[in-house]
């Protein structure tokens, strides 16, 4: 397989996997380095490559184990990754503030989803795999992902609501 | 899209029960601005995903094509390893087979000077033979 075979092939998921593993991880500067380490990963196994049927989901099962690493090895070292994006709030339109402040605060519910809820949640919701192609990336029989993902969009609306009529009940 | 069929595609949501395309007409439905004033509190969820979905990863990735460079070096390692040790080992026992030889000829050389040496020597055995032939007369 030739350099520009293997770009073309991975053009089509390499965002998907970027957005994985910022997911999970959070900073977007690990997230490019899990998945530039993907990338290579795959890129070495170039001659193999043809034996997988499906190559976007071997990458993104990939991604999702390489970040859980990252992860376990950062607990286990008790580094803890903060993440906060300041923003200057000069926008006049209280409305459109407001909306942007909730599309924030949404960010925040996800990140306080486990795991598997949040590869679930990004894989249908952002990427929209279908029952299948998750079941392949996460491993698990899609009755039990169509229960996490109930869960995960329902925990999502609550604490929306919460905010939401926070003060007026 | 009427609102009845929007609340119901939510509600399916909710129970994750919908299909990939029903979420994108709730998708389509909620990136507009003409949302009704009691569904206006899911909109930042599906503009969120909207949002994320528009990441992208803009990193080159540098495709060298990765020699294993290592690989070879050590087998070349092991090769010189083995022949040096190999040669160190033939090298010994030429030594000591050369010192074999030279210890031969020196004892060749020896033994034979010795022999020459001996040779002499037979000439004394003529005193004994004639004392004893003086000595037999007299006994007798």
């Amino acid at each position: 397989m030739k350099q520009a075979d293997f770009l073309n092939m991975i053009l089509p998921f390499k965002d998907k996997l970027y957005r994985l593993a910022k997911r999970l991880l959070v900073s977007s500067e690990e997230a490019e380095d899990a998945t530039q380490e993907v990338l290579l990963k795959l890129w070495s196994k170039k001659s193999k490559i043809s034996a997988y049927n499906n190559v976007e989901a071997f990458a993104m099962t990939m991604t999702k184990n390489y970040c859980l690493d990252k992860l376990k090895s950062k607990q286990a070292s008790n580094l803890k990754l903060v993440h906060s994006n300041y923003k200057d709030e000069n926008t006049s339109l209280q409305k459109e503030v407001e909306l942007k402040d909730s599309v924030s605060f949404v960010h925040e519910i996800m990140e306080q989803l486990p795991e598997q809820q949040k590869i679930i949640i990004q894989l249908r919701d952002v990427e929209q795999y279908d029952f299948e192609e998750i079941a392949k990336v996460v491993n698990m029989n899609p009755t039990a992902i169509r229960v996490a993902l109930s869960r995960a969009r329902k925990y999502i609306r609550q604490e929306l609501i919460k905010t939401h009529n926070y003060g007026v009940s | 899209m009427e609102l009845a069929n929007i609340e119901n595609l939510l509600e399916k949501y909710f129970e994750a029960t919908t299909t990939v395309q029903e979420e994108q007409e709730l998708q389509a439905y909620f990136s507009q601005n003409n949302v009704a004033p009691h569904l206006q509190e899911y909109q930042p969820m599906f503009q969120h995903f909207a949002n994320l979905k528009s990441e992208q990863f803009t990193r080159n990735v540098p495709l060298k094509p990765r020699k294993n460079y290592l690989k070879w070096i050590s087998v070349a390692a092991v090769f010189l390893l083995t022949t040096g040790l190999f040669f160190n080992e033939w090298k010994k026992q030429r030594e000591a087979e050369q010192a074999f030889e030279d210890f031969k000829m020196t004892m060749s050389l020896v033994s034979e000077s010795f022999n020459t040496g001996a040779s002499h020597i037979n000439h004394l055995a003529q005193f004994e033979e004639t004392t004893n032939k003086i000595f037999i007369t007299e006994n007798n």
